[in-house]
């Protein structure tokens, strides 16, 4: 009886300390998910998805709050690859892949408000009040940003046209 | 006499029907002029070359069209004097059939030289850098094919210790006689080259690798190396891809160079011949790679033959000089048919890296479909890079392009034994370019990511502080008017006191 009750209270004790230890070792500090989530998108915080950036949105796909689906930047691949890491099923019908496209400045229609300078969200625009402004090519994202709020529609956006550089040999196809 | 040398074997390789007697015997002849001339602006491996003329300019015979930007780069002169009449878009020598910037001239029939500062009379005379300058200045590229700024590989002395240069005249793609007849034809002038190149780099051994099926050339080129030591030259069996860099390299010297490695990291540098010979006539005479010799050859091409080209003289002009089509040709092939690359039509204009172009009948292609593979492991034995092709074949076919890293696909030059020895004709070199292609692809895409995320972050913390900024302005702002109204109650109190005293 006594053995029983003295053996019994060691196992709950000992373990009960395993588990305090395990707890305070291994102690994860947020959603690991969100993170790993975060990594994979673009990082632009367009906010095309509606969140106001890309760690809101990734708290979100990492909650269930958002489909897979949300990014139209990361188009097809990226709903794909968020599908495989969450281990859901996805339909892509509804995703299109957006062409690469980036924002170009018709220099006469520019009347240097520095609207869209003031919102692109990877400083890809330089310009100041009153002066003509420019689009850095390598650095804007075509999110569309500075297209939605120019007053003189001066902005358009431009196909990214493969080069010689980037261009490369298709898949083979084969039969069966 | 020198004692020949003692070769080793390299593994795998295949043994194409070389066709190269269509041209061998027919000696290098002067293209004539043509009537426009389109020389691209990226010609080289590395960033394009920026115009430094415009439409309307006259220009004269070596002048400087185009300069170069970045380190890796190299500028485009004037293969001839005349007019601009175009800088923009044209047609690339490219298998893309995109279109690169690209500077048209109009010959005026003068072909007038530019005066430039006169050439030195001894180019031994100059300091190792001085030579890589000038080399650089002419606009000297890999002309082999694979057209990387020779400069930028006469530079490598400064960060390793280099022994041997190595010359590449194997020339084993099939068709191909160019670097043969220039040995034969000019073989003073490339050795000059060569003694030139081995003096910028500073190496005291050089070995000429020529093969077997080109013994003219190697008695040429031993005649003209007989009064200098250093120079060996040796006779390489025919074997395709001898004229692989490493594979050369492993063959003359018995070194194997590491896994995705450089020739330099085991002492040894590899130029073409001519290179050697581009080299020859900047240093000697100060003239610019402006022109270079073109196998014009295949079953299609009526008088084939090699001629010395223009850089920019559109291939149409080259099949119409060599007697037009027999027939029609199932393929346009810039380059030897086991590596060359598909031509978008016959408007673009010849490179400095463009050796040959072939027009291929039916009866030379390899047409057919492609069948299952019956794993018989051919191309194991082909591979000269000890790969196993069907493989990496497999992994790519199921889109794991990981798994084709993981067997070896950096480790692959693309030589094409694995495709020209498959019963089944599976298109196993194209599998390999479309994942390598894919690779760089990815890799740029998540660079631009990390950039962009860098971007973003850079200006949310540049908000941030002009948001902080403001702040401490309104509470300097508050705190000075705080100041200046207690200021001036105390000041009001005093004058009240003062009244009140005074009274």
């Amino acid at each position: 009886m006594v053995a029983a009750l003295v053996s019994l209270m060691i196992l709950g004790l000992s373990l009960g300390v395993l588990l305090g230890v395990a707890a305070r070792v291994f102690k994860v500090e947020g959603n690991p998910l969100e993170a790993e989530i975060e990594a994979m998108l673009p990082g632009s915080q367009c906010g095309q998805c509606g969140f106001p950036g890309c760690s809101p949105a990734a708290a979100a796909v990492a909650n269930g709050k958002a489909p897979v689906t949300l990014c139209p930047p990361g188009g097809r691949n990226l709903a794909q690859a968020l599908a495989n890491k969450l281990g859901v099923t996805v339909d892509l019908s509804g995703v299109e892949d957006q062409m690469p496209i980036y924002a170009h400045i018709r220099e006469g229609l520019c009347i240097g408000c520095t609207k869209c300078f003031k919102r692109c969200p990877t400083d890809a625009i330089m310009g100041a009040h009153e002066q003509i402004h420019v689009v850095f090519r390598d650095a804007c994202t075509g999110c569309k940003k500075c297209f939605e709020v120019c007053p003189t529609e001066c902005i358009e956006m431009r196909p990214i046209e493969p080069t010689t550089q980037t261009w490369y040999w298709s898949k083979p196809l084969e039969a069966g | 006499m020198k004692p020949l040398r003692k070769l080793f074997k390299i593994r795998g390789g295949v043994h194409p029907d070389d066709h190269k007697g269509r041209t061998a015997q027919s000696s290098i002849e002067d293209m004539p002029m043509p009537a426009l001339l389109h020389i691209p602006l990226q010609q080289h491996i590395g960033s394009p070359a920026s115009p430094m003329v415009k439409r309307g300019d006259r220009v004269l015979k070596g002048q400087l069209l185009a300069h170069s930007q970045g380190m890796i780069s190299a500028p485009v002169h004037a293969p001839t004097s005349g007019r601009i009449v175009g800088v923009g878009n044209y047609p690339a020598h490219h298998p893309s059939g995109l279109s690169v910037h690209t500077i048209t001239l109009q010959p005026d029939g003068a072909d007038r030289w530019i005066e430039g500062e006169a050439p030195p009379t001894d180019p031994f005379a100059l300091e190792p850098e001085e030579i890589a300058t000038r080399v650089a200045a002419a606009g000297i590229v890999g002309m082999g094919g694979a057209t990387f700024p020779s400069a930028v590989k006469l530079n490598l002395r400064s960060r390793y210790c280099l022994e041997t240069l190595v010359i590449n005249g194997a020339e084993c793609e099939p068709y191909l006689t160019c670097d043969d007849r220039l040995m034969r034809e000019e073989s003073a002038a490339v050795i000059d080259g060569i003694r030139i190149m081995a003096y910028a780099l500073g190496v005291k051994r050089v070995i000429i690798g020529i093969e077997n099926n080109k013994p003219e050339a190697q008695a040429a080129m031993q005649a003209a190396a007989e009064a200098f030591p250093e120079i060996e030259i040796a006779r390489l069996p025919a074997r395709y891809p001898m004229g692989s860099e490493k594979h050369l390299v492993q063959t003359v010297t018995g070194v194997e160079t590491p896994a995705r490695g450089l020739t330099a990291d085991i002492g040894v540098v590899v130029h073409n011949v001519a290179t050697a010979y581009a080299v020859h006539d900047a240093l000697r005479f100060g003239r610019p790679l402006i022109s270079r010799v073109v196998t014009i050859s295949g079953g299609a091409i009526r008088l084939p033959k090699n001629l010395r080209v223009l850089i920019g003289t559109p291939i149409e002009e080259l099949i119409t000089h060599c007697g037009g089509y027999s027939e029609t040709p199932e393929r346009l092939i810039s380059g030897g048919p086991m590596m060359g690359q598909p031509l978008p039509g016959t408007r673009v204009p010849i490179i400095k890296g463009s050796n040959g172009v072939l027009a291929l009948t039916v009866r030379e292609t390899k047409a057919e479909e492609a069948m299952p593979c019956i794993r018989c492991a051919s191309c194991v034995k082909a591979c000269p890079c000890g790969l196993v092709p069907l493989e990496m074949a497999n992994y790519i076919r199921s889109g794991d392009l990981e798994g084709a890293v993981a067997y070896g696909l950096m480790d692959c030059i693309s030589c094409g034994s694995c495709a020209f020895v498959c019963p089944s004709n599976i298109r196993l070199v194209q599998f390999f370019n479309y994942a390598k292609g894919e690779l760089t692809a990815r890799q740029r895409a998540e660079h631009t990511q990390n950039e962009t995320r860098r971007l973003a972050e850079a200006r949310t913390i540049r908000l941030e502080r002009q948001k902080q900024a403001k702040r401490e302005a309104m509470a300097r702002r508050k705190q000075a008017q705080e100041a200046a109204k207690q200021a001036k109650q105390a000041a009001e109190a005093r004058a009240q006191q003062a009244a009140r005293t005074g009274s």
